[in-house]
């Protein structure tokens, strides 16, 4: 039986660029699979293919039971659609932006003012309900987006890198929206280029790159993937490096490698034994005059996962609009 | 799904912002006054029209060009609102909506009649104080607005087809501009069509912009003293000519604009 979100080795090309390259999902009804990759890394491109926005070359893709490729318009039903942009009419106030959204959902119009209000209510906006978007700052803009999204309660939502560009601030209360939403039973497709984001709000993770699935599973599987725990140590002198490379290389598990970053000089070792291993490790930095100034024990984060997967970081620093162009085309 | 109910939606959200960006009518009012105003001073005692040399018959001779050009120049507004919205991710969110496909570039282009529409009776007003008068009666009159407003909704469907097809705003701005100029430039609009050269009379004679001109200044009664008309067939039969070409643009461009529309990616 397919999720409520089902795609068999989806492709899409633009141009020579490969952008999707047989990519396969399933989404178990009321769950959330996070879409983590780089930019370009092809995440968009599956999400418009899912929602109707691009025909790919080949390949099948189910979304609420109906097939995306043969009744794209009975899926347009039963989805909502929050992308990279917050896309609203930012002339419009917030509450005709939602009545509009409502009427085009074929709402009649005083069913579509009744919702509007509810959704204003719920995402506070209550206040700034008869000002024009443009007024709105941008998380109240993109509070406004995904209410739009959610005007007929779809059973299945997409959402594109939502908190793209918000302060921690805004990022935050987006993911207690996000939260409040998937508990009440939406199943949720969400792209992110922030692992944080992902290891938060998904219940499944699949790690994209160049349109390929490289990983999937839970946050603590990929976690595992990756390897235990690790020791981070920061010494004070230079010269210390080489001989604490020595003392951690005595507690590397399974006599494991020490990595060195010689500039910031922080050496890492993979390690077993938690807490009363570094215990121990402080103590013979201590006995043999290792002067330190950070020490500490890690579990890797999905951002270790993502370079041990693709072999170079997530590329978190760039900006929403960039992040768009590549992948959109 | 209803395409009149969903077009009107959106004729309605784009009047909203009409209002809310009164500006931007203005500057739709403020240029084909200007025009008037240059050419009626500054050009009018120097271009003869038919045998006439006369300032007041040039002005009438005129004013149909200037009507014409007013609402052909709209059409720059739905290619630049297109591209703007595309930029901004709504055609995005409109394409997501079980909603009926055209609706979104029908709902813009009827705003825009609408909007064209207003600036025709302020224009019309500001030609009457400056002595433009008609000679036909008013039914005749309000014929020849219909057939200038079938004109320029039928082109703002060619707006609608760039707007699609540029990357931003600001290109479909210039490009919805660009081809305006040779369409109302080479054309009997300004001038005589009879006194230019004869390459540019023949496409001036069967420039559909120029049957819409004709037509209006028979129905105005705007034609000047001792006017020859050209023998091309659509000067000879302005009024039927107007609508066939109308009716042909706004099907073809139509039908090309609503297939970008969903294929756009």
């Amino acid at each position: 039986m397919p999720g409520a979100i089902y795609a068999e080795g989806l492709v899409k090309h633009f141009g020579d660029v490969k952008a999707l390259d047989g990519v396969d999902l399933d989404v178990p009804e009321g769950t959330v699979l996070g879409l983590l990759g780089p930019n370009g890394a092809g995440k968009t491109t599956a999400v418009r293919c899912l929602t109707t926005l691009l025909t790919p070359d080949s390949g099948k893709a189910v979304v609420a039971g109906i097939d995306v490729l043969k009744h794209p318009n009975e899926v347009r039903r039963s989805i909502g659609l929050s992308g990279q942009f917050a896309a609203v009419d930012e002339y419009l106030t917030g509450r005709e932006n939602l009545q509009m959204v409502g009427q085009l959902y074929q709402m009649n119009a005083k069913a579509a003012k009744k919702r509007a209000v509810e959704l204003l209510e719920q995402f506070n906006l209550a206040d700034a309900a008869d000002r024009p978007s443009k007024t709105y700052s941008g998380g109240m803009r993109r509070r406004l987006d995904l209410a739009a999204a959610l005007v007929v309660k779809p059973p299945v939502m997409f959402m594109d890198e939502p908190t793209t560009g918000l302060d921690p601030r805004n990022r935050q209360q987006l993911w207690e929206v996000i939260k409040d939403l998937v508990s009440g039973g939406t199943t949720l497709l969400l792209t992110t280029q922030y692992l944080e984001e992902a290891d938060h709000l998904a219940h499944d993770i699949c790690v994209i790159d160049q349109g390929r699935v490289i990983a999937r599973g839970t946050s603590d599987q990929l976690k595992a993937q990756t390897g235990g725990e690790r020791v981070e140590v920061v010494v004070h002198e230079r010269e210390h490096i080489d001989l604490a490379d020595q003392v951690l290389h005595g507690f590397a598990k399974g006599g494991g490698a020490t990595s060195v970053e010689q500039h910031t000089r922080k050496l890492t070792v993979p390690v077993t034994g938690g807490a009363k291993l570094l215990a121990e490790v402080i103590r013979e930095l201590d006995a043999r005059g290792i002067e330190i100034d950070d020490i500490g024990l890690r579990r890797p984060t999905l951002d270790d996962v993502f370079i041990s997967l693709t072999g170079h970081a997530a590329e978190t620093g760039a900006t929403p609009g960039d992040a768009d162009k590549e992948d959109a085309k | 799904m209803s395409t009149v109910n969903d077009s009107l939606v959106i004729a309605q959200r784009n009047l909203i912002r009409m209002r809310r960006i009164p500006e931007m009518v203005l500057f739709g009012l403020i240029q084909p006054i200007m025009f008037v105003v240059l050419f009626t001073y500054v050009f009018g005692g120097s271009i003869q029209v038919g045998s006439s040399l006369s300032s007041q018959d040039y002005r009438e001779f005129l004013m149909a060009g200037i009507f014409a050009q007013t609402v052909t120049f709209a059409t720059a507004g739905a290619g630049a609102g297109i591209a703007d919205d595309m930029h901004k991710g709504l055609i995005d969110r409109f394409r997501s909506l079980p909603m009926a496909r055209g609706a979104v570039l029908t709902g813009r282009t009827l705003a825009d009649l609408v909007q064209t529409a207003l600036t025709m009776v302020v224009l019309a007003v500001v030609a009457l104080l400056i002595g433009w008068r008609i000679h036909e009666g008013i039914g005749k009159a309000l014929a020849a607005f219909g057939l200038l407003l079938l004109l320029g909704y039928a082109f703002s469907w060619i707006g609608a087809l760039i707007g699609l097809s540029v990357r931003t705003p600001e290109a479909a701005t210039s490009g919805g501009l660009i081809w305006l100029f040779p369409l109302t430039f080479i054309s009997n609009a300004f001038v005589d069509s009879n006194n230019l050269p004869t390459f540019f009379r023949h496409i001036a004679e069967w420039n559909p912009f120029s049957t819409t001109v004709q037509a209006c200044r028979e129905l105005f009664g705007n034609l000047p003293p001792g006017f020859k008309t050209p023998d091309a067939w659509p000067m000879q039969h302005p009024i039927i000519a107007s609508i066939l070409w109308s009716v042909l643009i706004l099907l073809v461009f139509r039908t090309l604009a609503v297939r970008k529309y969903r294929s756009t990616s």
